[in-house]
């Protein structure tokens, strides 16, 4: 186990990267604590896979320093760094038996049989396939090789970090939220340091006890899941978690007031005065319809999907999202929509601005 | 649902009838006919039963050749197959040196067969010939008109300059087809390079493998424009292979009654061989499935 320190880190595929547009990652300065599991969350192409690649030694960065437990590693080679990486589709070795995949790291690193039989008796147990491990890798499930994936990783003791990439990708559906269930509970057990990079915000959601969320090469925040949810520290954060994801209005703000072409919001707070592209973000799950109070809103249909209905409208001419409970009744006189002013965020050129007094 | 019934449908099969008639099965009849019987010339033909068939397995010479052509294509296949691997291992996974590999190891298999004879016939010649001459000029005692392993050198190089090719670009395309999740995961396994190609690299090209030896076994099985062209069969019957004393038989001695018995059984064997390797592919296939 360690703690791994991503210091200035940043990467460019490009031999001489000129611009900021150059970099697949952009400059970060992050640590990931021992023992704790995180996500890393964004749409395809961000550079969540380019930061794991970095991690496990694949890649090398452009500039920057990755260190673990306080020791640099930029340049130690993948084998040295004790990481295990289970990647999107399942790599096992075909022609090997269950049990020689998974002493085939021990074996590599010259350990006598013994120990070998131990551990992989050991981790066999751990993930739930001790009946199989005479079997030969070949011809099974996705879930099973993936199973052997993840064992093969976590059969060496001094495993620094448990890297998945996208490892759920090419499961079914039912397996899925039972790998993940045991995926949880071997952290819980054993404590591994485990980064998940996924772009399913339930994965990220559900597995991550911090989702780092990453946005066209830069992270643009790492918080718990009920902090991206209800304060999202940009607009990308806001409008990708989140189903559906936040409205984003433009709009002009003075003091506790916001100004949606020229019609009130009210504000929890009050701020000072911002530059830049405005907007104001409000989650589906904060707006409400409503017969007499708030902004004239004309609704465009109702979606039931069991335990709420969407209301897709459209308010000052911005498309708009509203979520309402099942039992909730919608009318065809409810004509206007309501905020709750807690839950309104204000962004400048898409970062979250705190309001005046709120710690930042 | 009822069948309907027409026995117009015959008709449609007929132009398969026809074509499969007149490409193999009415040529094959003929070779049939030939050996049961024995002719004199001016087409008069005598009953012979199954005479020319025990004759030619008691014949040393069908066995002889059967030997030579065995040897031939184990030689080739245990040059070709393992030269082929490190070819394709050894290339440019991607760009444009990959491009021009590509193009480069195809231009041998596009060369007409008799071409290829000629070549190495004239590259290999002591007078003329760079190869020859070069040897010769070195000291070396290398003449395959007149020496049996220099002769069997020639054709057996010849050979792997023609079809390693073949090999190599159906390895490479087993191995272009291994995520990079696999090295990588090896790379983090500690897996040493042998150990790569072990158990990443050879299970991966198995099939593709499979299909390279089987083509390259039936055709040096086959094989004969290019020996006969180099060295005729020669010296002696050092180099007669198969479809060289084949054609000997037939169209130089005339016999064609034994020729059609000896030609019975060559394609008898190579049927055989194909059906074993068929077989072996494809439960090897319901294996990996």
């Amino acid at each position: 186990m360690a703690k791994i320190t991503l210091d200035n880190l940043a990467h460019s595929y490009l031999p001489n990267p000129a611009s900021e547009d150059d970099y697949a990652l952009k400059e970060l300065n992050h640590d990931w604590d021992d023992g704790a599991a995180y996500a890393l969350l964004g749409s395809s192409g961000c550079g969540k896979s380019t930061l794991l690649n970095i991690i496990s030694g694949l890649l090398h960065p452009s500039q920057g320093r990755i260190l673990f437990d306080g020791q640099d590693v930029t340049h130690a080679p993948t084998a040295e760094r004790n990481i295990a990486q289970v990647f999107q589709f399942p790599v096992v070795y075909d022609t090997m038996t269950v049990r020689d995949n998974l002493a085939f790291p021990l074996r590599n690193r010259g350990r006598d049989e013994a120990y070998v039989a131990e551990r992989v008796q050991e981790i066999a147990r751990m993930i739930g396939m001790e009946d199989m491990l005479s079997r030969k890798a070949r011809g099974l499930t996705a879930d099973s090789k993936q199973k052997i994936s993840l064992g093969r990783g976590m059969v060496r003791k001094d495993v620094n970090a448990l890297l998945f990439d996208e490892p759920l990708t090419v499961i079914d559906p039912h397996m899925k939220w039972e790998l993940r269930t045991q995926l949880k509970k071997l952290h819980h057990d054993f404590g591994h340091t485990m980064i998940y990079v996924t772009h399913d915000q339930t994965e990220a959601l559900t597995f991550a006890d911090k989702v780092v969320v990453m946005y066209d090469g830069r992270v643009v925040q790492i918080g718990t899941p009920e902090e991206l949810f209800e304060r999202p520290e940009h607009t990308f954060v806001g409008y990708f978690i989140g189903s559906p994801g936040m409205n984003v209005f433009p709009a002009r703000v003075e003091g506790d007031t916001a100004y949606i072409d020229g019609s009130e919001v009210k504000l929890a707070g009050g701020y000072a005065a911002i530059d830049g592209k405005v907007e104001i973000g409000v989650r589906p799950e904060f707006a409400r319809l409503s017969q007499t109070d708030g902004l004239p809103v004309r609704v465009h249909r109702v979606e039931d999907i069991g335990r709420h209905k969407i209301i897709r409208a459209e308010v000052l001419g911005h498309d708009i999202n509203i979520l309402a409970d099942e039992d909730e009744h919608v009318s065809a006189d409810m004509n206007r929509v309501t905020f709750d002013a807690s839950h309104v965020n204000v962004y400048a050129n898409d970062w979250r601005v705190a309001p005046t007094g709120e710690a930042a | 649902m009822e069948k309907t019934v027409n026995q117009k449908a015959w008709f449609l099969v007929l132009p398969v009838l026809l074509l499969v008639a007149f490409s193999a099965v009415i040529p094959l009849m003929t070779v049939v006919n030939y050996s049961v019987q024995d002719t004199f010339g001016n087409n008069q033909f005598f009953w012979a039963g199954l005479e020319w068939f025990s004759e030619m397995l008691d014949s040393d010479r069908m066995w002889d050749a059967l030997g030579r052509q065995l040897m031939f294509s184990c030689i080739i296949l245990a040059i070709e197959v393992p030269l082929g691997i490190f070819v394709a291992l050894n290339m440019p996974k991607s760009g444009v040196w990959s491009s021009l590999c590509l193009v480069l190891m195809s231009l041998p298999l596009l060369i007409p067969w008799n071409v290829v004879g000629t070549i190495w016939q004239i590259f290999g010649r002591v007078d003329i010939g760079l190869l020859g001459y070069t040897l010769d000029a070195l000291g070396i005692d290398y003449n395959y008109t007149q020496d049996t392993l220099a002769a069997w050198i020639t054709i057996v190089v010849m050979d792997v300059w023609h079809w390693t090719s073949l090999v190599a670009l159906l390895a490479f395309a087993g191995l272009k087809s291994i995520p990079d999740a696999y090295y990588q995961a090896a790379k983090i396994d500690q897996a040493s390079r042998w150990k790569v190609f072990r158990y990443i690299e050879l299970p991966k090209m198995t099939g593709v493998l499979m299909i390279a030896i089987l083509l390259r076994f039936m055709d040096s099985f086959m094989i004969y424009t290019e020996p006969f062209v180099v060295t005729g069969g020669g010296p002696g019957n050092a180099t007669t292979l198969l479809s060289i004393d084949l054609v000997k038989m037939a169209l130089g001695q005339f016999d064609l009654g034994p020729a059609a018995a000896f030609s019975l059984m060559y394609f008898l064997v190579i049927l055989l061989i194909s059906w074993v390797f068929y077989t072996v592919m494809t439960t090897l296939d319901k294996r990996e499935g």
